[in-house]
């Protein structure tokens, strides 16, 4: 399976859509034609002092034009992600990919599917959501300023919360889903560790089948370091212990996969 | 084709020549260049393939097996730190039934191996196909017997250097205990030596006073090699989340960072042991790895840089032979604790 790039994308535009959320769009040479949703780029700055690339999901894949948009948080002062906002069009980012396994997109065709999405974790479920030809409700929950929330609009009836009730339900994605009574025979989540643990017991609770994606920090993103483990039900066959590689095994996990 | 062009031309003819001789060899085993992979930095290999061709090292160390398999330390493992990084893995390993059945023999599928052997002048029988590149496995354990045990098992097995790890920081039991204590790193490498079929490399630790009387300690009982130096203990503080960096609290220091720290260190075992040395700590390119070799070392090993440079090992291997090339090195043993 060898399909990952190492390769030089050239920024084509570079957005502030949130206080700290930031939209870039990038050019690749093969990386866009190799990609599927909720696969993930490792994104490298120039700085020598940050060694290990940041493992940035994809927000949209654009194949016809061979582009990536990845849509991040900029996580502080001096930080890489930092570095990575200050790229205007036409300067150049280092980035391999595409990495990780991605969402099965077949198991959802035609059926009645929930999106449900926390933070910084809405970004990859927006080419899901293109890609899926099922029903959706879209669920997306943020601490307080929403993004991205109108571009899903156009696939699927969606449904915010807001933790301080800026906006929509007040609360988080699963008081949405109870007060919408939202219903759905399988879901894909992706967010902060307490909601995936939320989701997952939701869903396996009410018997749906669930996707999650899961993050951790990682050094090598390709498999070999053991960095990003999360523990699985079963002894994992490649580790031979209970625990499985969320960047290579994963991102993506059926729920009762994984213990959150 | 003008002056400079014939030149360069000629350069060319000349690096693809075997008058540039990489060879090294480590306790009689031949490894056809100097670079090899740092354990646990590289898995078994398989996730590099995309990216380096893996016949073009020295040698491939795997990451550390044990007798049982470990699961390992909870996350988060690492942490950045200012030009290096911090891990806690804590040996994560599938235990050696697996890595025998399912790692060696993947490893050895990927590196000719068979062809080579059948290749060679002796039929292989000495495993010292010039061409091939070695197979070296990282060993550890919680207690003397767990380390025997897997040493024992890897006797019958495609094997050509075993490197017994007594230095991982991240591991309570095992590892370290042996690491910094001369009296018992001398005591295990003997232990290690009765069951072994192969030469016996010790890493060592440099969180430790005075790292050539390790070295020594280990020459006393017997080791035919040594490598050096496995990660510095550190410790980071999330100042957000107000805890550790890592779940473990402290973590081994690695990457560039450590580079002086090492070199020094391989120089310092280099002059106290006549043992050969194999250098790493914060290798990333050729440059980095001829100061080692300067400084004594026989080979280096590529480790963190693996990970955010895949093709680093290769790139190593390449930086080398340009820099004999450019120095009309003729041999690279000649460079070899060059430095005094």
């Amino acid at each position: 399976m060898s399909c990952k790039r190492m390769e030089q994308a050239v920024v084509i535009s570079q957005d502030r859509i949130a206080p700290d959320i930031f939209s870039m769009w990038l050019q690749t040479e093969e990386i866009a034609s190799l990609a599927v949703p909720g696969q993930f780029l490792s994104l490298y700055t120039e700085d020598k002092s940050k060694l290990l690339p940041r493992p940035i999901s994809l927000c949209e894949i654009d194949e016809e034009k061979g582009r990536l948009r990845v849509v991040y948080r900029v996580t502080g002062a001096n930080t890489g992600t930092e570095q990575f906002s200050r790229k205007v069009a036409g300067e150049k980012i280092k980035v391999l990919g595409p990495l990780g396994n991605g969402f099965p997109l077949d198991v959802g065709r035609g059926k009645k599917v929930c999106l449900i999405g926390g933070g910084i974790g809405v970004p990859p479920l927006l080419e899901l959501a293109r890609q899926l030809e099922a029903d959706l409700q879209i669920v997306m929950g943020y601490r307080d300023r929403t993004f991205l929330a109108e571009e899903f609009q156009k696939y699927g009836t969606l449904f915010v919360a807001t933790e301080d009730g800026s906006a929509g339900t007040k609360g988080t994605v699963l008081d949405a889903i109870r007060e919408q009574a939202v219903s759905a025979e399988l879901i894909y989540a992706c967010g902060p560790a307490p909601m995936l643990r939320a989701v997952k017991q939701y869903a396996e609770t009410e018997n749906i089948v669930c996707y999650v994606s899961m993050e951790e920090r990682m050094a090598c993103g390709i498999g070999a370091c053991l960095a990003c483990i999360c523990q699985s039900k079963e002894v994992d066959e490649h580790s031979n212990v209970h625990n499985k590689r969320v960047c290579k095994d994963g991102p993506v996990f059926l729920s009762t996969e994984v213990e959150i | 084709m003008g002056a400079a062009e014939r030149d360069r031309a000629g350069d060319v003819a000349e690096k693809k020549e075997s008058v540039w001789n990489l060879a090294v060899n480590i306790a009689g085993v031949e490894l056809k260049n100097p670079v090899m992979t740092a354990s646990g930095t590289f898995g078994s290999g398989g996730e590099y393939r995309e990216f380096v061709d893996l016949n073009c090292l020295g040698a491939v160390v795997t990451k550390g097996v044990a007798n049982v398999p470990w699961p390992g330390n909870p996350a988060p493992r690492i942490a950045e730190t200012y030009g290096g990084m911090m891990n806690a893995i804590g040996l994560q390993n599938p235990g050696m039934d697996v890595f025998c059945k399912r790692d060696l023999p993947s490893l050895q599928k990927w590196l000719h191996r068979d062809f080579c052997e059948q290749n060679s002048p002796d039929g292989g029988e000495s495993g010292h196909a010039l061409d091939t590149t070695r197979i070296v496995v990282n060993v550890c354990g919680r207690s003397v017997e767990d380390y025997c045990e897997v040493v024992e098992r890897l006797t019958e097995e495609p094997v050509d250097l075993l490197e017994i790890n007594i230095s991982c920081p991240n591991v309570k039991e095992g590892g370290i205990a042996f690491g910094q204590d001369p009296r018992a790193a001398e005591q295990i490498t003997r232990a290690v030596k009765k069951y072994a079929k192969q030469p016996v490399i010790m890493k060592l630790s440099p969180n430790v006073t005075d790292i050539a009387e390790m070295a020594k300690a280990v020459e006393a009982g017997g080791a035919d090699g040594v490598s050096l130096i496995n990660t510095l203990t550190g410790m980071k503080i999330d100042i957000h989340r107000q805890t550790f960096a890592v779940a473990n609290k402290t973590g081994g220091l690695s990457g560039p960072a450590i580079k002086p720290i090492a070199v020094r260190m391989v120089y310092e075992v280099a002059q106290a042991v006549s043992l050969p040395v194999i250098g790493m700590g914060g290798i990333a390119t050729a440059e980095d790895a001829l100061e080692f070799i300067l400084a004594g070392a026989t080979a280096v090993s590529v480790g963190t840089a693996n990970f955010y440079s895949p093709t680093a090992t290769a790139e190593v291997v390449d930086g080398i032979r340009d820099y004999m090339v450019r120095h009309k090195v003729k041999d690279i043993k000649e460079l070899v604790g060059m430095v005094k």
